[in-house]
């Protein structure tokens, strides 16, 4: 009896694996492609678009930080497809082989994207051969109008005491140290020593007068008008306008950093005609606009601009205009030694 | 099917979440990070000041809440063995309530309370009482960790507390103890197993929380924790994280070895 009853059950559970098969490769000819994406970062509705069109599976993961994917992908670098990591880190990836170069042929629709950001990703990716611009922005202080009655102008206002425990910094070193550096004058890409510990010196004497470091969360503390200035993603300003109209951004004259996130096939890459087809898709109009309306970061692709209304076009806090980008740099991969640096003296920042 | 074949998941069980992520903390710890080889390097990290002052800064918190917890948590345990069986079960139920759902929206949630417009900033403001929030400070922290961890001292307590055999307690009244007496020189050491297992499960949580001061702290207090995590996570490197997490762990076996010493039975266990 008991044989009877586990043939059986090993009879049904084998059908039901058979079936299972059946109706996943019916449904996705076309395979897999592993996929990971910031948070928040994707329409996710697009994915089961993409999934009926191409028919293919895709997996999708998430990760909060450029340094939280690294050691995943250097340790396992066919863990994941495609990535969209953001510009100084394809360039640490790429110095470090774990990248493949794309096949354009697969990907038509990078006539989309704006000549002009092809051009600007050279300074990472040279010759476009690994990378396709997905978002851009700039680094800027969201600030409450009505806490903030003076015009910003440069990143001297975060160190003003009439402000004390009304500001809000990046818990990223390279962001942090991009407004000490900045204000002094350096490069945000500097690897000479005096000058970070300089700029560690100023963000030290800045900490009494910083409410909190955060990551994700300036974007509710400022709608929730928890504190009158914030350094914050350009991308977030739209977000935090639209719950809150007393915001506004400013990006100071000193300069500030520009970046780029952009899809990249990583040198492991099991799917990766997939990858190819999956960036491809993400160059869409439709799907850059869809991507643009949900998660508020400037998009590169030119013929969805066509679809933007004029005034977000001409918002510098969204689009940024040439002359500011001047203004602005590209943070670029500086190095294990120069990174512990500016790690060692972040953490010294942070002493009481 | 021998009894020995059923011990076969946990063994696998503690291989293969235990052992084996140990072993692989340990290659992380002794390793560098460019070049592999040996070193003590990660270990001998914790003599920086700013990780020595990171884990003095953790040790002093987390004594300071498991500290609170025990003052807190010990008269309510003798409350509750007092009152009526029915009723107890409810306070303790009353007291496990919250660990139901996720501890990180109830640290949240004290960060909402607390945080400068929050609701006792409005409640403060509609009385017209200037507000200061403690987000970003130590106290705040301290607060989080006795909101937390309270219930793991509440419960070795209580479970201690009312084994003790009334019997024991009426003998010393007859024998004219009065009742300063009676707990100093009865009830406080019988309990003791309670109070050594209810400090470990205190301690230890609070010595490496990372959330709680992420959230609380406002990322502006840096402990040991907060440290080990972001070498994980935002330093990417692992081995340094490693080496200092092998640091902490060995003050978690001190604590341990102070428990197993005072509490041989296992008396004071939870759960």
């Amino acid at each position: 009896m008991k044989k009877t009853i586990l043939t059986a059950s090993a009879l049904i559970g084998l059908a039901a694996l058979s079936l299972t098969g059946c109706s996943s490769s019916d449904k996705f000819p076309n395979g897999v492609v592993k996929v990971y994406n910031w948070g928040e970062y994707l329409d996710e509705d697009l994915i089961a678009e993409f999934e009926s069109e191409y028919g293919i599976d895709v997996i999708y993961d998430t990760f909060t930080t450029n340094e939280e994917m690294y050691p995943k992908i250097e340790a396992d670098p066919s863990l994941y497809d495609v990535i969209c990591p953001s510009d100084y880190m394809i360039e640490k990836m790429i110095q470090n082989g774990l990248l493949s170069p794309l096949n354009y042929d697969n990907i038509p629709n990078i006539s989309n994207i704006g000549e002009s950001y092809l051009e600007k990703a050279e300074d990472f990716d040279p010759d476009n051969t690994y990378c396709v611009p997905y978002t851009y922005g700039t680094v800027g202080i969201l600030y409450n109008t009505t806490m903030v009655e003076e015009e910003i102008t440069s990143w001297d206002v975060l160190w003003d005491e009439k402000y004390s425990q009304d500001i809000i910094m990046q818990d990223s070193v390279r962001d942090a140290f991009m407004v000490a550096l900045k204000r002094l004058g350096y490069s945000a890409n500097t690897t000479v020593e005096s000058e970070v510990a300089e700029a560690a010196a100023l963000l030290k004497e800045q900490y009494p007068l910083v409410k909190a470091y955060v990551i994700d969360e300036v974007r509710d503390k400022m709608i929730n008008n928890a504190a009158a200035l914030g350094v914050i993603y350009s991308g977030e300003y739209m977000i935090c306008t639209e719950e809150n109209e007393d915001l506004a951004y400013v990006i100071p004259e000193e300069g500030s950093n520009v970046w780029i996130d952009g899809w990249v096939v990583t040198s492991g890459a099991k799917n990766k005609e997939n990858a190819e087809k999956w960036i491809n898709f993400l160059c869409t109009k439709e799907a850059a606009l869809a991507n643009f309306e949900y998660i508020g970061y400037a998009t590169p692709n030119m013929a969805a601009r066509e679809d933007i209304d004029e005034e977000l076009l001409n918002d510098p806090g969204i689009f940024p205009s040439d002359d500011i980008l001047d203004r602005c740099e590209f943070f670029l991969y500086l190095g294990e030694d120069a990174d512990n640096m500016y790690y060692e003296y972040w953490k010294q920042v942070k002493q009481q | 099917m021998t009894k020995k074949s059923f011990a076969f998941p946990y063994l696998f069980w503690m291989i293969a979440f235990t052992v084996i992520p140990l072993l692989l903390i340990a290659v992380y710890g002794f390793t560098d990070r460019s070049s592999g080889a040996f070193t003590l390097s990660n270990f001998l990290a914790i003599s920086t000041k700013e990780h020595w002052s990171a884990l003095l800064l953790s040790l002093k918190l987390s004594l300071i809440s498991t500290a609170v917890c025990l003052l807190l948590a010990y008269p309510l345990a003798m409350i509750l063995k007092k009152t009526g069986t029915s009723r107890t079960g409810f306070i303790v139920f009353l007291f496990i309530l919250p660990m139901w759902m996720n501890f990180l929206l109830r640290t949240y949630a004290w960060l909402n309370l607390l945080d400068d417009g929050g609701i006792l900033d409005r409640f403060f403001g509609l009385l017209g009482i200037d507000y200061r929030s403690p987000i970003g400070t130590t106290s705040a922290i301290v607060l989080g960790m006795v909101y937390n961890y309270l219930p793991f001292m509440v419960l070795p307590l209580f479970n201690v507390l009312s084994k003790i055999d009334e019997n024991v307690v009426n003998a010393a009244r007859d024998l004219g103890a009065n009742s300063v007496q009676t707990f100093f020189r009865i009830i406080l050491p019988l309990s003791f197993p309670g109070i050594v297992s209810g400090i470990t499960m205190v301690f230890v949580p609070a010595l490496t929380t990372f959330a709680i001061s992420d959230i609380l702290g406002a990322r502006k207090v840096l402990l040991i924790g907060n440290i080990i995590e972001q070498e994980f996570s935002t330093a990417s490197n692992w081995n340094l994280g490693s080496g200092l997490s092998m640091v902490l762990m060995i003050f978690i076996l001190i604590s341990m070895a102070i428990l197993n010493h005072y509490d041989k039975n296992g008396e004071g266990n939870a759960f």
